[in-house]
């Protein structure tokens, strides 16, 4: 019977039959050993989330409990009320978060796919040193170096703006040199050839370069909305208007009303927002890897 | 001489002028390149490079961040480092220690989780790249690990093992000398499958699946034999990457310890480079001492870089 159906549709073959040498033992094993080492990982994260919805009177039982008996909003609702006691409201400091995070990520994917590109991929005067520094650059490490950015900061007159929060975070040399390792991997041959077809670097970037690099990119683009998301930017942003909320929500949790499950609410208040633009990130790496061709 | 001007012959004899002018026409014909680095090395040029080279100069002096300028104090930083400091000389030891346990080992678990997530359909291979990278998302989790290493009888850890009778009272995991650095690894090989183990994933989704089937048809055999033919020499710079992210976060790592087991902690158990700078930087002021200090661990890392990218090119040959 499977003859017959292979035989009418010979060319469709399951994409598993393409790999080599799989056996379906070996791929349960490897699922049983992931989600084993997955509970391990996941715990600490799972109690997060369970001491954020826990009642007080349950905070304290023995032993510990890992999940809980009556779950409450109360640690939310005590956090949001706080936030709503301050001078600016609420949706202020949600609005400030998302458009720094937004301006960060799409201004790093955009600026630093470029550099990586002719960092990778053309060889013009000064393409070893600006390598090389990128590299020093993330090796570099000074608990000065937040001073010095302040200084040039208030030179440019950037002090308490919104500039002074996403631009020194859309020069990541991090996500730079992601890609640009990345692209090195892309044949040399597919950029020459569109050469020869008569499009010019920008183009060869856009159109055939940077839609073959959607794991990097994409994961370029998770490091940027993680460490935007998280930006409190205490010493550059003085006026309450432009706070981001993660500045003001440890605020809440640590000063205005300390209590553990509030701090965990806290905690999961923060880690919603990236998880789930982690998530969008990654399937998309799926869904496009499924049809990319990068042939040497 | 046929052409010289377009076949510059590389190792023959060039007048200064005649390499100046070459070098320009080559910027002139790589202007498009340029531009479009523009923006993004004008910001990487301020806020980086800048500051960077601004830094430089501040551990050679005695800097206070009130009186300007800082006085200049030669190398004498670099003397009562080695020769005066004891509490330095120890966190060299646990720094050390420190990046031993977690940067080999956690560079080999990301890899390793890494490919057999690989191994796994689009949907688990989404799911669990999320468990293990969750970690590395969630910014305020240290309050959680205090629960679990809480000294009294409600920590987990504690109550677990009092429960299953291995101990019969309380460990203060956070402040007994004994524990401190261990508890401390822990929490940072949790907090370890961070940039690297992305970009290793990102390494393993680029590989182009027409590798795989081509080399099925040439006699691979199994799974192992693909990783070792295929996939590694197809992900190189991926690995070096991570490699690079592994050495900062194995070296420069102090804010798990210090969110954990506080500041300072007992004995100095988990006293880090980065800790003992963080300590000169931010509590005492000193900041020409601290950014002594961080140049001995610039240093440091710069020679970690060296040998990896020497020990993993030679490998990628």
């Amino acid at each position: 019977m499977s003859e017959s159906k292979t035989g009418k549709r010979p060319v469709r073959l399951k994409a598993s039959n393409r790999r080599a040498g799989r056996k379906h033992a070996g791929t349960v094993m490897i699922f049983l050993l992931l989600l084993i080492l997955g509970v391990f990982m996941v715990l600490p994260i799972w109690l997060m989330l369970v001491n954020a919805v826990k009642p007080v009177n349950e905070m304290f039982m023995f032993p510990p409990k890992w999940y809980t008996l009556n779950p409450t909003l109360d640690n939310f609702k005590d956090t949001y009320r706080v936030l709503g006691q301050m001078w600016v409201p609420f949706s202020r400091y949600v609005f400030n978060s998302v458009f720094v995070t937004l301006a960060v990520t799409v201004l790093q994917c955009v600026f630093a796919s470029m550099a990586a590109f002719c960092l990778a991929k053309v060889d013009f005067p000064g393409n070893k040193i600006i390598n090389a520094i990128i590299v020093l650059a993330l090796l570099y490490n000074s608990n000065v170096i937040y001073l010095m950015q302040y200084i040039v900061m208030a030179k440019l007159h950037m002090i308490n703006t919104m500039s002074a929060l996403i631009f020194p975070a859309v020069a990541s040399a991090m996500g730079l040199y992601l890609m640009r390792q990345s692209m090195a991997s892309v044949p040399d041959a597919m950029i020459e050839a569109a050469k020869v077809d008569g499009a010019g670097l920008f183009t060869i970037c856009w159109r055939i370069v940077i839609p073959n690099q959607k794991p990097a990119l994409m994961t370029m683009a998770i490091f940027a909305f993680q460490g935007a998301w998280n930006i409190t930017g205490g010493s550059v942003i003085y006026d309450e208007s432009l706070k981001t909320l993660p500045t003001v929500i440890q605020q809440a949790a640590s000063a205005g009303i300390s209590r553990q499950g509030v701090t965990m609410a806290a905690a999961v208040i923060l880690f919603v927002p990236p998880v789930l633009f982690f998530i969008i990130a990654q399937s998309q790496v799926m869904e496009t890897m499924a049809h990319s061709g990068i042939k040497d | 001489m046929p052409q010289p001007e377009k076949q510059p012959d590389q190792t023959g004899r060039k007048t200064k002028k005649e390499q100046r002018q070459q070098l320009l026409r080559r910027i002139r014909q790589n202007r498009e390149a340029y531009l479009m680095m523009l923006p993004f090395m004008l910001l990487f040029t301020l806020f980086t490079v800048i500051p960077v080279i601004m830094s430089l100069p501040v551990g050679l002096t005695d800097f206070d961040m009130a009186t300007f300028p800082p006085k200049w104090v030669g190398l004498s930083n670099f003397y009562n480092l080695f020769l005066n400091d004891s509490v330095f000389i120890k966190s060299i030891r646990v720094t050390l220690i420190f990046a031993v346990f977690t940067g080999p080992l956690s560079y080999f678990l990301s890899f390793l989780l890494a490919w057999l997530i690989n191994e796994m359909n689009r949907t688990l291979k989404v799911i669990f790249t999320l468990i293990f990278y969750a970690p590395s998302m969630a910014s305020g989790v240290y309050a959680v690990w205090q629960l679990i290493f809480s000294g009294d009888s409600y920590g987990i850890a504690n109550s677990a093992l009092m429960n299953l009778g291995i101990t019969t009272s309380a460990i203060q995991w956070l402040t007994d000398s004994r524990y401190i650095l261990a508890v401390v690894i822990i929490v940072q090989l949790w907090v370890s499958m961070g940039a690297g183990f992305l970009a290793m994933r990102a390494g393993f989704q680029n590989i182009d699946p027409a590798l795989y089937e081509a080399g099925a048809v040439e006699g691979i055999k199994n799974r192992w034999q693909e990783l070792i033919y295929i996939t590694i020499p197809g992900m190189g710079p991926s690995l070096m990457f991570a490699a690079v992210m592994q050495i900062v976060s194995a070296f420069t790592a102090d804010i798990v310890a210090r969110n954990l087991v506080g500041f300072p902690s007992t004995d100095y158990a988990a006293h880090t480079i980065m800790t003992h700078a963080y300590d000169y930087g931010w509590v005492r002021f000193e900041m020409g001492y601290a950014s002594a200090i961080c140049m001995i661990l610039f240093i440091a890392m710069y020679a970690a870089n060296k040998l990896i990218s020497r020990v993993l090119g030679k490998y990628m040959e």
